[in-house]
């Protein structure tokens, strides 16, 4: 090789280093509304495709879809958004929209929301950042609940428990026939954040538990403590080994009728059921702890979509927002997808399911809806701090003190960062 | 060589470079350093700096002073535990995995029969990313569904990667499963390089197979001592994929580069305390670095 080419081959490797970011920095002309989507799985991907089909029919305007791998979608959402975000993007409701919002990242649809129909103030509210402003549509939800075969309760005469106390006893009863009471795994470290959410919302009530998300209250009062203390009074009838278990094996112990119950959100127990035994699947609403509380609050996450700060399409954006916050946009998606329930009340609620139909009674009837442990609290506190601190707990539940403590600690650090 | 003098006899004063010649030396040295002050010192020196901030990646950088490194020796649960796990990775490759590559090796060297079988076979998992050996762990050593409780049967099945005390043996042997295999193909090409005459030599000598090996074939394969080595501490202190395959890290899997991971590159964005565990990271690396430059660079003196 002579020294002339090595010399041209150098440049080229130089240019092909610095052409993908001037590329980058071409693209995005006017051609309709970009969509940031983390919609990955083959159902909701779907079921998306079809929304947005139906809003280019009726609008004659383009979507543009950038699906990314949910999870990657998420750990990257800080650099998508201070980079080159899409005009609109999905994200999650509560907390996790209001930490972007704070931040100056998102777009103020305040003017949209005033000519919004169908949602109820408590979707308002979880809409809404801390300084009033919405800033996000909410387009489904599912409400995480106990959930367990309709047919293993008929068969052993089993009752739904309405307080915490018939509770433990269902499943003592369970334990004595054979059953694991209790189908568990939170080896993705967020399951079993749900059962903590119920405790603490139960025994200590919902304010208390988003003042304690929130950053404001203190992990070591004796308020958490007894959460934890309860939970570990029920441990002995959960399945054992959650850390290594995936709560897609738990629920299909739940499927096998080995387990009684579970507690999981709507999607998550009938992906493992045959669609033959789908229909045997249920639930009833996490029993009731203290009846200052009673069963109030329900959780439920909302998902929906944002408009970027950094939009190119503003009007497009606001055009294709105004669409999605429609009944009609969601009956669409929950056509393809009729795992998650609409939000919108206006939305046709004929053709679905008995679950679906009671989940919507469940949400419809709470006086507060949280949105789940890591979307009520920072992302760094739940992501460090709290995954961990759980596992530590069920590896180790008689150690609340230690742990607390520990907890408290490191919320100290992370909260006064900022 | 009389070549050259008559041309150096007829230029006087040191050879000078020509204007082209300095432009190609330019480019061709100044291309490299750039690449490397800008992918490789720019984001070490800023890491450094970044890790006496508290920044999120998104606001203002804030002067922290050494709060992150206080915070990480004193209030971070997973901090010590991470610093064990990955010393025990190191002790575990390079005590056990490649002594036992090396006698592999000697034994597939000495002709037992089906070496290449044995060969191939375990070289195979080199070929597997350690993620996907991760994957695999997973499918054999999962509790409920994984094929070893299956073969094993019994009541109470065991929880390989769940318990925090036994999970990380677990990964380790399939870490190791990998690492055999690589330590063995080095030696197996370090030993067909020893000279059959040192054996014959020793065998004439009346030395037994034991010391022919340890006072004449191992000294001989010194290099492969050294690559093996380097190889084996950074394999321990890069480890990261086969735990984020099996649980993120997580519950008894905590290694520094996962920390660093969690802190950094997720959600979280706790850029100038991830910084500083990277910076720890970068010391412990150095520590190795050092002293086997030194140790490299004295033998270069005695030889």
């Amino acid at each position: 090789m002579s020294r002339r080419t090595l010399l041209r081959g150098a440049a080229v490797g130089a240019g092909a280093v610095a052409l993908p970011s001037l590329l980058a920095a071409c693209s995005g002309g006017p051609s309709g509304v970009t969509m940031g989507s983390n919609a990955s799985d083959a159902v909701p991907k779907k079921a998306f495709a079809e929304a947005f089909k139906a809003y280019e029919k009726k609008s004659k305007k383009t979507v543009r879809v950038n699906t990314v791998n949910h999870e990657n979608f998420q750990e990257n959402i800080n650099r998508y958004l201070q980079g080159t975000p899409d005009d609109v993007f999905m994200w999650f409701a509560g907390n996790r929209m209001q930490y972007f919002a704070q931040k100056g990242l998102l777009s103020d649809i305040s003017d949209l929301w005033r000519d919004f129909d169908g949602f109820t103030d408590a979707l308002k509210k979880q809409s809404t950042g801390l300084d009033g402003k919405q800033y996000l549509v909410p387009y489904y939800y599912y409400p995480w609940a106990v959930f367990h075969r309709k047919s293993v309760f008929r068969d052993k005469g089993y009752d739904v428990p309405k307080t915490f106390d018939q509770y433990r006893a269902l499943a003592k009863q369970m334990q004595k026939d054979g059953l694991v009471p209790f189908a568990f795994g939170d080896k993705d470290g967020w399951p079993a954040m749900g059962t903590f959410d119920y405790l603490n919302m139960r025994a200590n009530g919902y304010d208390f538990h988003i003042a304690l998300l929130r950053g404001q209250k203190s992990w070591n009062s004796p308020q958490v403590k007894q959460v934890f203390d309860l939970w570990r009074g029920l441990l002995p009838y959960h399945q054992k080994g959650a850390n290594g278990r995936t709560w897609q094996e738990a629920a299909q112990t739940l499927a096998q009728k080995k387990a009684g119950m579970t507690v999981l959100g709507l999607p998550h127990p009938g992906q493992q059921f045959s669609a033959a035994d789908r229909e045997d699947l249920d639930f009833f609403p996490f029993p009731e702890i203290d009846p200052a509380h009673g069963q109030d609050a329900v959780e439920a996450p909302i998902d929906g979509f944002l408009m970027s700060k950094k939009a190119k399409d503003r009007e497009g954006a606001k055009d294709l927002l105004t669409y999605l916050a429609t009944p009609q946009a969601e009956d669409v998606y929950l056509k393809s997808d009729p795992n998650n329930i609409a939000v919108n009340s206006g939305a046709d609620t004929a053709a679905y399911t008995p679950l679906q139909k009671k989940a919507v009674q469940l949400v419809s009837g709470a006086k507060q809806i949280s949105q789940f442990l890591d979307r009520d609290t920072r992302p760094d506190f739940a992501s460090t701090v709290l995954i961990q601190a759980i596992q530590q707990f069920l590896n180790r539940p008689d150690d609340i003190d230690g742990l607390v403590n520990d907890i408290e600690r490191q919320k100290k650090q992370i909260f006064s960062a900022t | 060589m009389p070549n050259t003098r008559a041309r150096r006899a007829g230029r006087p004063g040191p050879r000078r470079h020509t204007r082209r010649d300095l432009i190609v030396l330019g480019v061709l040295l100044g291309i490299p350093i750039l690449l490397d002050l800008a992918l490789i010192w720019g984001p070490t020196l800023a890491s450094v700096g970044l890790s006496f901030t508290t920044w999120d990646g998104i606001g203002d950088i804030q002067w922290a002073g050494l709060k992150n490194y206080d915070n990480l020796f004193t209030t971070y649960p997973q901090f010590w535990p991470a610093v064990r796990h990955n010393l025990l990775w190191l002790a575990f490759l390079g005590l056990l995995a490649a002594p036992f590559g090396l006698l592999l090796a000697v034994l597939i060297d000495r002709g037992v029969r089906f070496s290449r079988f044995y060969q191939s076979t375990l070289y195979m998992p080199v070929v597997l990313s350690l993620a996907v050996v991760g994957f695999i762990a997973q499918l054999i050593l999962s509790r409920d569904q994984g094929a070893l409780n299956a073969v094993i049967g019994g009541r109470n099945p065991t929880d390989w990667l769940g318990n925090p005390q036994l999970n990380i043996w677990m990964v380790l042997l399939a870490a190791c499963w990998r690492h055999t295999g690589y330590v063995m193909i080095l030696y197996l090409a370090g030993l067909k390089s020893v000279d059959p005459g040192l054996k014959e030599a020793a065998a004439l000598d009346g030395a037994s197979a034991r010391q022919t090996f340890f006072r004449v074939v191992l000294p001989t394969l010194r290099p492969v001592n050294v690559i093996v080595g380097v190889i084996t501490v950074i394999e321990s202190l890069r480890a990261f994929d086969i735990v984020y395959a099996v649980n993120k890290g997580r519950n008894g899997l905590e290694l520094l580069s996962v920390l660093v991971t969690d802190n950094i590159i997720g959600e979280a964005s706790r850029i100038g305390f991830g910084s500083a565990l990277a910076v720890v990271l970068l010391l412990v690396s150095l520590g190795f670095i050092v002293t086997y430059l030194v140790q490299e660079l004295r033998g270069e003196q005695q030889r």
